[in-house]
Parts: structure tokens; sequence; C-alpha cells
């Protein structure tokens, strides 16, 4: 096994005297695709915020190749390569694709303390072909967001991260609310980011998606870590049942 | 049809100069055409950048999703600082901007306690507008400040220039602030954050956008911009009064709906809310000169605003409809 990616070792979370996470410890490797699964207040979403930097452990400690990291905000972790797609997407429904694919890292022409004029040609040809990239076909970028369908919606946004060259990708439950038509193709996603050299964590309520294409799947329960097994190693039903 | 609906779409606010223009000719054949004679218009183009200014930052905060009502009152508060100052002999160029500094210090705390303590800042600017109009009120001791008529630089702010002396220099203040912040709401990426923050709060944090400091911010030039507003009243006026500016704040919110801005944020323009004031002051001046009884006014304004509402939410559910069957 290579040197993993991540490593977080002993987090720990406390809601207001709820334990939501109780010393959880996890190696992902780099170009694995991970499924993250468990039922509603089993922890995934701590563990995944904590991870993308829109909350903080109270205890425990972050590796991101090797190197201790400690992110106390989303533009963190994105800088670090570590970006994140929502169930209830990061996308501005108001604004065009071109501006939500460049929120926070708009391209700048000039500036002055980090404010300044941004460069609108390279914003509409770079999503234009960071769309094209994964092979998502939309009239133009200046569509607004609210007029795409949730599977396109999801799709502009994993192009985002695919143009920031992500290293690892976290998926948090990026299937709800889509047909399944589009399930397939965000799975069908998941599956090829190992050929772009992208680690990716899928968390998923359905584990039929998970087993379709995750190499490995940690299954968590009450804020910890119930199972953690290469996915050849196990089966649906054996996860049913420790959950 | 759905062409007209997919221009409305994507700007809402040639509603509002469409109405803006049919406006002007029903006033000008009422008024036998008076309407839009040099005099009427220097009266017009005179009062609208008072209004206007304050219709600019209501806009870019509403669109920042955040709401002030308090910039009657620092409409009122600014000069009169201002006014205050020079009365004890300090210079124009002091007194100027330590008022507009007061103005930038109550935007700062609508936004520092609408953000803290995460409440509405529907209630926060509430309260701001009591307050500041009490501060305003008691600094003047009931008797506003005496300046003599050469203290204030009218020559800077009010003087009437151009062909026939058809416009205040306030038009060009006005003009500039008007295309500053449009194209800081537009070209710049402060103004990608402030319509992310207004338009889906959730995502622009995830984004890592500070909507912290973006909102305070925008609360900060919505203040100014009603300070600076007054400060140029004063100047024309000549006398700093601690009513001014009451209603205004109503009167701006209105400005900037009849511009097509959404109430829930991250929708609207700087060109739509300047549209709005712009018909506001048409409307309140037209009917005058068409002789029908002034007190009609608050009742077109809200018949008006009312009404641009419910054709904006209207025409944006007709043109979804029309997309799904495309």
């Amino acid at each position: 096994m290579p040197e993993p990616i991540i490593q977080v070792g002993d987090l720990h979370k406390w809601y207001s005297g709820v334990h939501a996470l109780k010393g959880v410890s996890l190696d992902i490797y780099a170009n694995e695709a991970l499924g993250l699964i468990g039922d509603n207040g089993a922890g995934k979403s701590t563990l995944i915020n904590i991870l993308s930097g829109t909350q903080r452990q109270d205890d425990g400690w972050i590796r991101l190749e090797g190197q201790p990291v400690d992110f106390s905000n989303p533009r963190d972790a994105m800088e670090r390569g570590i970006e994140t797609i929502y169930q209830y997407n990061s996308m501005v429904p108001t604004m065009t694709i071109a501006r939500n694919v460049f929120i926070g890292r708009e391209p700048l022409k000039f500036s002055l303390f980090g404010i300044g004029v941004m460069d609108h040609k390279k914003m509409r040809d770079d999503s234009v072909s960071a769309i094209a990239d994964v092979d998502l076909h939309l009239r133009s970028p200046d569509a607004i967001v609210g007029e795409l369908s949730g599977g396109q919606r999801q799709g502009v946004a994993i192009a985002r991260a695919m143009h920031f060259k992500s290293k690892v990708m976290i998926l948090d439950e990026p299937t709800n609310h889509l047909s399944v038509k589009e399930t397939k193709k965000v799975i069908g996603f998941v599956r090829g980011l190992k050929d772009q050299g992208v680690t990716g964590i899928f968390i998923s309520h359905n584990m039929h998606q998970v087993f379709e294409c995750c190499d490995r799947v940690v299954a968590m329960a009450r804020g910890e870590i119930v199972m953690d097994k290469r996915i050849e190693e196990t089966s649906i039903e054996e996860v049913s049942e420790i959950l | 049809m759905k062409r007209f609906l997919k221009i409305y779409l994507e700007k809402p606010e040639l509603a509002g100069l469409a109405f803006l223009v049919v406006l002007t000719l029903v006033f000008q054949v009422r008024s036998d055409g008076v309407f839009l004679n040099a005099q009427n218009l220097q009266g017009i183009l005179g009062l609208l950048p008072e209004m206007g200014l304050v219709a600019i930052g209501v806009t870019l905060l509403m669109i920042c999703g955040e709401f002030d009502l308090s910039v009657g009152s620092v409409f009122a508060l600014t000069p009169m600082l201002m006014a205050i100052l020079m009365e004890g002999g300090t210079p124009f160029i002091l007194a100027f901007p330590a008022g507009l500094a007061a103005a930038a210090a109550v935007g700062f705390a609508n936004g520092f306690l609408t953000i803290r303590f995460s409440i509405p800042s529907f209630i926060t600017t509430l309260g701001m507008l009591f307050v500041v109009r009490s501060i305003t009120v008691v600094v003047s001791g009931g008797f506003p400040p005496f300046l003599p008529a050469d203290a204030l630089p009218k020559w800077l702010f009010t003087v009437y220039v151009g062909p026939a002396g058809l416009f205040r220099l306030s038009v060009f203040w006005f003009l500039a602030v008007a295309i500053l912040v449009s194209l800081l709401l537009t070209r710049t990426n402060f103004g990608n954050w402030v319509r992310a923050t207004g338009g889906y709060l959730p995502a622009a944090q995830s984004m890592g956008i500070p909507t912290a400091r973006v909102k305070t911010a925008c609360f900060m030039i919505c203040s100014v911009l009603a300070g600076f507003a007054g400060t140029i009243q004063v100047i024309r006026l000549g006398a700093p009064l601690p009513s001014l500016g009451e209603g205004l704040e109503l009167q701006a919110v209105a400005a900037a709906v009849i511009g097509g801005t959404a109430l829930t944020g991250g929708i609207g323009t700087i060109f739509g809310g300047i549209i709005g004031a712009a018909l506001i002051r048409v409307i309140d001046n037209g009917l005058v000169l068409s002789q029908v009884d002034a007190n009609w006014f608050k009742m077109a304004i809200g018949f008006l605003t009312i009404f641009a509402v419910v054709a904006n939410s209207w025409l944006r559910k007709k043109a979804k409809s029309i997309k799904v069957e495309t």
C-alpha cells in the first residue's frame, strides 16, 4: 500500500453535549474511491465538514500527504486541493454558470487589496472547457444556474472541482434529488475519478450506489467507524446488517 | 411573447424604463407640454440625485440579501454633524469626511449587530432608524446650527451648469457614483461575492467567500451614500434640519423593488434602482403638473410598488413554465 493521501487521527466533535465524533481514525489512499455510509446522525457529515474546512474538530489531527493541516475555513481546504460537492449543491441559482464556476476564485485583470476587475472572457472560456471536460453539454456559460436540472447543476459543480485540479473530491450525497439517468452519470463519474488521479470520498445512503463505484466501504454509526473493508471482501447484506 | 419574456428575465429593469417613458409621455400631454420644459426638468433633475444616491445604496444592499431602514435617519445625521462641526470652526474639508465617517460607523454597527447576533437586518435597522434620528435631534439641540451663506461649497455640488443651466452639479456626482457602484457590482470579484452572498448564502459560504465582511461592506456603502445624499440636500437648502429624510427609507426600498430588485436577494441591478427612483420623482412632479391633488402621490407609489412585485413574480413564473415546454 502506498502512503495515505489523507490521514485523520482520533477526531472528536461535540455539539452542545452530543458527542458526534468519538475518536475517528481513518487512512484514505491516493486514487481510491472511498464510500462512506451510515444512517442520519452517524457522524458522516461531521467528518466531511471537518475535512472540507466547514467545521473544526474539537480534538484530533489531520494530515494531508503526510503534512499536518488545520483548516479554519473552506478556502484553506480548497487551496490544499480538497473540493467538496454538497447535497444541496454549492451553486448560486441566480447567477450564471461562468460566475458560479469561479465564485471566490475569480481570475482578475488587476487588483488592489484582493478586490479587482474580473476577466469575464477567461471566465466564460474556461467554464466552457471545464464543462466539456466532464462530458456535459450546455448551451452557454451565460445560462442562469437556476434554469439547469439538478443533474446538470451537479455536473457544473463537478466540472468546477476538476477545473481547480482537486486532489481529493468529497461528494456529499450528490445523487439526492436526481433522476435515475442523472444518478447513473454521477456514479460513472465517481468511478472515473481514479483515471484522472483524483481521490474520491463518496457519501451516500444508497448502498447499491456505493458498491457500484467505490473500491472501499467505510460504515459509521453513533460517531464511530464500525466497518472498513474492501468492496470485494464484503457484501451489501453484510453492511446492512452492521448498520 | 417568449422573446419578450426572455428579455424581461435578463433585464427586469427594462420594464421599469418602458413605464418611465410611457409616464413621461402621459404627463407631457396632461400638463400641456410643461412637464418636459427646461424649467421643470431642472427641478426634477435637481432633486433626483438626492433620492437616487440613497436608492443606489439600498439596491446594492438588497442584492446582498440585507435591508436598511435607517438610511432616512443617516440622511439627516450626516449633514447635521457636519454643520455642527462647521459652526464650531472646522473647515468643510474636514467636517464633510467626518460626517461621512459617522455614516460609515452607523453602517458598520448595522452590519455587525445583524451578523453577530444573526437577527434580521429589518429589526437592526428599524432600531437604528429611531436611534440615529434621536441622536440627530439631540445633537442639534432642537435648533439647527446656523451657517453663513458662503460656508457651504455650493459651487462643488449644487450650482446649475450646462445648457440653460439644466443640471445641478449634483447630477454628475450622482452619475459618477451610479457608474462606480454599477461597475463594482458587475465587473469586480467583490460584485460576484455580493451576488453570491445574497443569492444563496450557504453556497457562498461553502466556496469560502467572507460573507460577513461582504455584508458589512454593503451596509457601510449604503449608509455612506445616504449620508452623502443628505449632505447634498443640505448644501442645496443651506441649512440642516433634524427632520430631513423622514420616510425616505421606504421610498428607497420602493425604488429598488420597482426597478426589479428581489427582496430575497441576489437579483437586481443598480440601474434598476435608479429607474425606480426616477419613476418616483416623475410621478411626484407629474401629478402636481397634471393638477392632481398632491396627496394622491403616496397612493400612486404604493400601487406601483405592489404592482411591480406582483408583475415580477407573475412574469418569472410564466417564464419558467414556458421553459419547461421548450
